[in-house]
């Protein structure tokens, strides 16, 4: 066990060093810093007055060592618009992401197990073949157009719901809606699969042929056995999760990460984008580590296996 | 249908053996044909635009601005799916929006299928170093959300129709590169490539014209339903403003153009997202189809 752990933890490092690395180059490599913060007219000197003043005149390497050695201790600057720190003011965003995102993990949860176990026990039924049709339809949705048309049917039209915005529960509705309808498809299927294989093994035969009831077999049996590949595959859909939910947090304008990230991008305000996404990357890394170090623990053969 | 093609005796001989199983195959995918055709349409209504498309998608008619689609009241023949907030045709613009999508769904798709094949082959056949240099890449994009990588990139090299194609083209390869990978790693060990190597053929004969062709189908079926999911993203920039710039109509821009008008013509907002969902449910269908016509055992 603390070798796997070791080894999930260098790993860990490893994709951390690169995401430092690809932010950087992000801003630094493929723009230019000074072209985008300063007007166009600007003079010739007025540019590299700038590029010393910000240290770019000095080699990549040692703009990449600057760099990391200020965002450890959670320096990415200042915001070129509001002149605050940037990472306050993202982690001042990080709450409500982080709800909206439990939230569309819980509401998929609730769609996807009820359907996904009711599909694995009736093959190839009515059901089983509608949830397939739903899961397929849900995947081709874009999430933004269901949630722009779950605005015009229950805010605009029945007027139950509010359109945007935070505070109470009934704003999160339609936001963990929209989220889990993203995450459930996949979901559903992972359960349905992972249950059709499970029912299939020896030791459920062995259950039945103890004369034990459906409802344990399947509830005890194996239900259980299906929930180690279906949280791997979540924990490792987790980075789509937090994709989702900043497309969802556009959309109703969700006061999380997202919204200021997509803010930050139309003023130009590279500091707390960088900021923003370094930030949101680790979250999912470190998600990542965790259902990896969970799921050596619960099942040994994973363990041996990586 | 089905029991038309398999046990017609009609004309025996008239379709080869190895083509009726194939037949009979395709028979069972009547959604997938189904999806074909609808693709096949969406194509065409794309590519024929300037002639099928009832207006201009950029003349504006004032006097007929929010006018509502024609099956509603106040509704005219003139505009089938009613008109945007200038006056302009909605139905006309969802045609031509269709080629943005399409174009940037095909070629954004050809960049990253390159990319994540050519990576995948050298992690697969290399292994040691060049697979671990790869690999960490690999995780490292993945542990991005590719919205959030889109969003950064656009952020610096600005919105614009080919800055879109290709930071979608190359932030897409993970996914190719991982799948050909684990091929890669099971070919490597077979018979016929011990062979070719005792033959003497060069690295590249090897894995270019003796382990590329057993991943033809894999690399289709993932290349069509990741075109899907690229024009999604591609909307969805749009749509924030950060992707093809209006006036062209691409879908995910009239999307956010009609948010903001949809308290009283809740149309100008439906119609484009409808537009992308019939295209990628289609998509969708038809790389499934493809990949339980192509290869049954593939699991994606």
């Amino acid at each position: 066990m603390r070798r796997y752990i070791v080894r999930q933890l260098v790993q860990f490092v490893v994709v951390v060093v690169g995401i430092s690395m690809l932010s950087f180059a992000i801003l630094h490599v493929i723009g230019d810093p000074v072209l985008l913060l300063l007007p166009q007219n600007a003079g010739r000197e007025e540019f590299e007055r700038y590029r010393r003043l910000l240290g770019l005149d000095q080699p990549l390497p040692v703009q990449y060592w600057k760099f990391v050695s200020r965002a450890v201790t959670g320096d990415f600057g200042k915001s070129w618009y509001g002149d605050v720190p940037a990472f306050p003011l993202v982690l001042e965003r990080m709450p409500p992401t982080i709800y909206l995102t439990f939230a569309g993990l819980g509401v998929a949860l609730a769609i996807a197990l009820p359907l996904g176990i009711l599909s694995a026990l009736r093959r190839h039924s009515f059901v089983d073949n509608l949830c397939t049709a739903l899961a397929v339809a849900g995947q081709a949705m874009p999430i933004f157009w269901l949630g722009i048309m779950l605005i015009i049917l229950f805010a605009v039209r029945l007027r139950i719901l509010p359109a945007s915005g935070y505070g109470t529960w009934q704003h999160f509705v339609m936001p963990a809606f929209t989220l889990g309808a993203f995450l459930a498809p996949i979901t559903m299927r992972l359960v349905r699969s992972g249950l059709i294989e499970v029912l299939n093994q020896e030791y459920i035969k062995t259950a039945r042929a103890k004369g034990l009831g459906e409802r344990l077999v399947v509830v005890k049996h194996a239900f259980r056995n299906v929930c180690i590949p279906v949280i791997t595959v979540l924990g490792l859909q987790f980075g789509q999760l937090l994709g989702g939910a900043i497309v969802t947090e556009t959309v109703f304008a969700w006061p999380g990460v997202a919204t200021l990230t997509v803010e930050s991008i139309r003023n130009q305000d590279f500091p707390v984008v960088q900021c923003a996404v370094v930030l949101l990357a680790l979250i999912i890394v470190a998600v990542n580590l965790c259902v990896d170090v969970i799921v050596g623990f619960v099942d040994p053969r994973i363990r041996v296996r990586a | 249908m089905s029991t038309l093609l398999a046990g017609s005796p009609a004309a025996p001989g008239a379709v080869p053996a190895a083509w009726r199983g194939s037949l009979r195959r395709l028979a069972r995918l009547r959604w997938g044909v189904t999806a074909a055709l609808v693709m096949l349409a969406i194509v065409a209504a794309a590519v024929l635009a300037p002639w099928v498309s009832p207006h201009d998608p950029l003349v504006v008619d004032i006097r007929h601005r929010l006018a509502p689609p024609v099956w509603m009241a106040g509704g005219t023949t003139q505009h089938l799916l009613g008109t945007d907030q200038i006056g302009r045709d909605l139905l006309s613009r969802i045609v031509w929006g269709g080629r943005v999508s399409l174009v940037v769904g095909v070629f954004a798709v050809l960049i990253s299928a390159s990319l994540g094949v050519l990576l995948g082959l050298g992690a697969g056949y290399f292994g040691g170093r060049t697979d671990a240099v790869i690999m960490t890449g690999l995780n490292v994009m993945l542990s991005f959300p590719f919205v959030l990588l889109a969003l950064a990139v656009i952020a610096v090299l600005g919105p614009s129709l080919p800055n879109m194609i290709l930071v979608l083209g190359v932030a897409d390869w993970p996914l190719y590169a991982r799948v050909v990978r684990a091929e890669t790693l099971a070919i490597r060990e077979r018979e016929f490539i011990t062979a070719g190597r005792a033959l003497g053929m060069s690295h590249a004969r090897l894995m270019f014209g003796q382990i590329l062709p057993n991943l033809v189908s894999l690399i289709v079926v993932i290349a069509t339903l990741q075109v899907a999911r690229v024009i999604i993203l591609e909307s969805f920039l749009s749509f924030l403003g950060l992707g093809v710039q209006p006036p062209t109509a691409a879908w995910g821009n009239m999307l956010g153009e009609g948010r903001v008008y949809m308290l009283n013509s809740w149309w100008i907002a439906a119609f484009p997202g409808l537009a992308i969902f019939v295209t990628t449910l289609a998509i969708n269908l038809v790389g499934n189809a493809l990949r339980d016509w192509l290869d049954p055992n593939l699991k994606l």
